[in-house]
């Protein structure tokens, strides 16, 4: 789960790691008011967004003057903000985060990740902040330092000196930057984020360490023990989709393409989505319907992938093991009796009972489109979506 | 014997009382598998399924013996049980639980290391279908009458593609001699590498086949080791080629985030690793098929 800059700035001031002052606005009005409030005579605007490249998309903006500030809300407040990490359809600004400007000496990158290869918690910096860090990367390999975290006993300070020497930090830098470091580390540890990352984090002419921008990802497998967090989740950065999946427990994911896929597994459901690919079709989402395909959750599903309004076939994959076909089609056609669905529909069933399922099918009138394997599946949502169009009529699909 | 459990192994079933569990218990009994008791804290002396429960995995160990453990325990507790598990001695952990969150991963994983390694407990999972040796003994959830016994080894992140996989290795009559499932979490106990190890040592595999799918360096790590180390021939598929950047695919661990972690780029590393790469799901058959031909030749 991601939540906003300024929520992540104030669970890190709980641990030590500051920021410069700043306040949130809903409308321009409150942003003048709040930057009034915050004092002095040059503030940053910040549109709230879930996603990184905020600066270059023009969601970050220096102002000088109480008109300048109310100006730039305008034409924030509402809008749609595309970033490199949004996708085309952007993410709603509907707050912004007003900042008092800070005189910035130089800026680094600093990210905390949970790293695969080594299965811990690695800290990660860069002298070159700024900068996204897959353009560090690519650009500056040689400047980014590494140091993972011994989970026993925690982030040791020898190894934050050693991130803050290796920085080429000022020796009389190097305890404020221990303690954000450690600061950072024990955030991301007591509230299970799998991601913190502050870029940049500079240091100010008047040598103070501050957080400029601030992000945290949070593990949803921990919510459970962290509700403050879960609190903290804004919808309106959601795809509205996906949100409603999650709350229904099905796991979705929508793309651009046209054909519906509904399979139980992950696994599976990706590797339905790339056969579509190869027999000429895109999928329209990736959709996971978990283990029991219980004929409540074929219902639910056929209702989520139907309100994309680009679906023009659905393919069913559903590979049974415990939960029988027989079962897994009765709930298929129930579904497709209680809802709408006028696209052709494909259904391969695999796995136990799976002659008596196809018999459910084939008994059941409607007008399902039936495979027994995988790739057949694909060709027949690929086919049966361009016949469909082709014919442009209502007629639906035939055995 | 096979890799990791065979019909003699003990098995207990930690969180044996819950109604899933209870399920997959009666099934795996009905398959043959050894299953000598389970492990709820506060009910020992109750019996489930016809076997005795216990209130600590040490207990169960005392009495039965047991060797092996499957663990059905909800997310909040489960990567304790798979501590005490490994504390008591049990040797190979099969954790069904999905949900778990990934700090308690790392921590079951650094507490695993204060063994060595000879006396150290083998964890496959946790969010898995299982282990299975066909005809001899299923330590999971999956459905045992897909699986033909033979000489296939299988190891796979994703449950119900190994299913796929298996269902089509069985239309061609070829049978596996185990199939692991390491499941689909960013932090696992085993890696694709850590079971090319065992399929490597083991006679009754001849083949084997990884099914791997987008996010985490395993993969990789996987096509660096069967390079150096691994002689018998590898086929491998990758899920998720439409998969798009940053979005979690379902499984917690399959997010494409850094670079060689997109299905293409494993597909490539694998390739160049001298791995035979399907190159669609519904070949994973035929290409073992294939694979086996040219090895009789």
């Amino acid at each position: 789960m991601d939540i906003h800059e300024y929520q992540a700035k104030e669970i890190l001031a709980n641990f030590g790691v500051h920021s410069p002052p700043g306040a949130l606005a809903y409308s321009p009005e409150q942003a003048a008011y709040r930057a009034r409030e915050l004092g002095g005579e040059r503030w940053v605007v910040k549109a709230q967004v879930h996603a990184g490249g905020r600066g270059k998309a023009g969601g970050v903006k220096v102002c000088d003057s109480d008109a300048e500030i109310q100006a730039t809300c305008e034409s924030l407040f509402g809008r749609k903000l595309v970033t490199h990490q949004t996708g085309p359809e952007g993410k709603g600004i509907y707050r912004v985060y007003v900042e008092a400007a800070v005189p910035i000496e130089r800026e680094i990158y600093l990210g905390f990740v949970l790293d695969r290869t080594s299965q811990r918690v690695m800290i990660v910096a860069s002298a070159e902040g700024g900068m996204e860090i897959e353009e560090i990367s690519a650009d500056r390999p040689d400047s980014i330092v590494r140091a993972t975290v011994e989970p026993a006993v925690g982030l040791q300070d020898f190894q934050c000196r050693q991130i803050a020497f290796k920085l080429g930090m000022d020796p009389a830098l190097t305890a404020p930057m221990v303690r954000t470091l450690q600061g950072c580390y024990r955030a991301f540890r007591e509230h299970d984020a799998t991601m913190v990352e502050i870029n940049p984090l500079v240091v100010t002419g008047d040598s103070r360490i501050l957080a400029l921008d601030a992000k945290m990802t949070f593990d949803d497998n921990a919510l459970f023990r962290h509700p403050q967090i879960s609190e903290l989740r804004d919808k309106s950065q959601e795809d509205p989709r996906e949100s409603r999946a999650a709350d229904r427990g099905l796991s979705y994911v929508g793309l651009e393409g046209n054909i519906g896929c509904i399979v139980n597994g992950a696994g599976l459901a990706m590797a339905t989505m790339d056969t579509i690919k190869l027999a000429g079709g895109e999928p329209a989402n990736f959709l996971d319907i978990g283990g029991g395909a219980t004929p409540e959750r074929v219902a639910k599903a056929f209702r989520l992938v139907m309100s994309d309004d680009n679906v023009q076939a659905v393919l069913v994959n559903i590979f049974a093991g415990i939960n029988r076909c027989d079962w897994v089609a009765e709930g298929v056609v129930q579904a497709l009796k209680e809802v709408q669905v006028d696209v052709p529909v494909v259904v391969r069933l695999a796995g136990t009972n799976v002659e008596e399922g196809q018999k459910i099918l084939a008994k059941s009138g409607l007008p399902i489109i039936r495979a027994t394997t995988l790739i057949e599946a694909a060709q027949r949502a690929v086919g049966a979506w361009q016949n469909d169009l082709s014919q442009g009529s209502n007629m639906r699909a035939v055995q | 014997m096979s890799i990791f459990i065979d019909r003699a192994t003990p098995v207990i079933v930690q969180g044996i009382t819950g109604k899933m569990a209870r399920f997959h218990t009666a099934d795996m009994i009905a398959y043959g598998t050894n299953v000598v008791g389970g492990v709820v804290p506060g009910k020992g002396g109750q019996t489930v399924e016809g076997v005795p429960v216990f209130d600590t995995v040490e207990d169960a160990v005392a009495a039965t013996g047991a060797e092996a453990s499957l663990v059905f325990v909800p997310p909040p507790f489960a990567a304790d049980s798979i501590m005490e598990a490994a504390d008591a001695g049990i040797k190979y952990c099969v954790c069904i639980t999905d949900g778990i969150p990934a700090q308690d991963m790392i921590r079951v994983k650094r507490y695993m290391y204060r063994y060595p390694k000879d006396r150290r407990m083998v964890l496959t999972g946790p969010n898995c279908a299982g282990t299975i040796s066909p005809g001899k003994a299923l330590l999971g959830i999956m459905p045992g009458h897909i699986y033909l016994p033979g000489h296939v080894g299988i190891i796979g992140r994703s449950g119900t593609l190994g299913y796929e996989a298996a269902a089509q290795l069985k239309e061609h009559g070829i049978g596996i001699s185990t199939s692991v499932g390491i499941g689909g979490d960013p932090i696992n106990g085993s890696s694709f590498k850590d079971i090319l190890e065992h399929f490597e040592a083991d006679d009754e595999t001849h083949v084997i086949c990884m099914i791997g799918e987008i996010g985490g360096p395993q993969e990789a790590e996987a096509a660096a080791y069967i390079r150096d180390h691994v002689t018998k021939p590898v086929v491998a598929y990758v899920a998720g080629l439409t998969a798009p950047k940053g979005r979690t695919m379902g499984h917690a661990g399959a997010i494409i985030s850094a670079f060689g972690e997109s299905a293409s780029e494993k597909v490539e590393i694998l390739t160049a690793a001298g791995v035979t790469v399907a190159p669609h799901p519904a070949e994973i058959g035929d290409t073992i098929a294939k694979v086996m031909q040219k090895e009789a030749a």
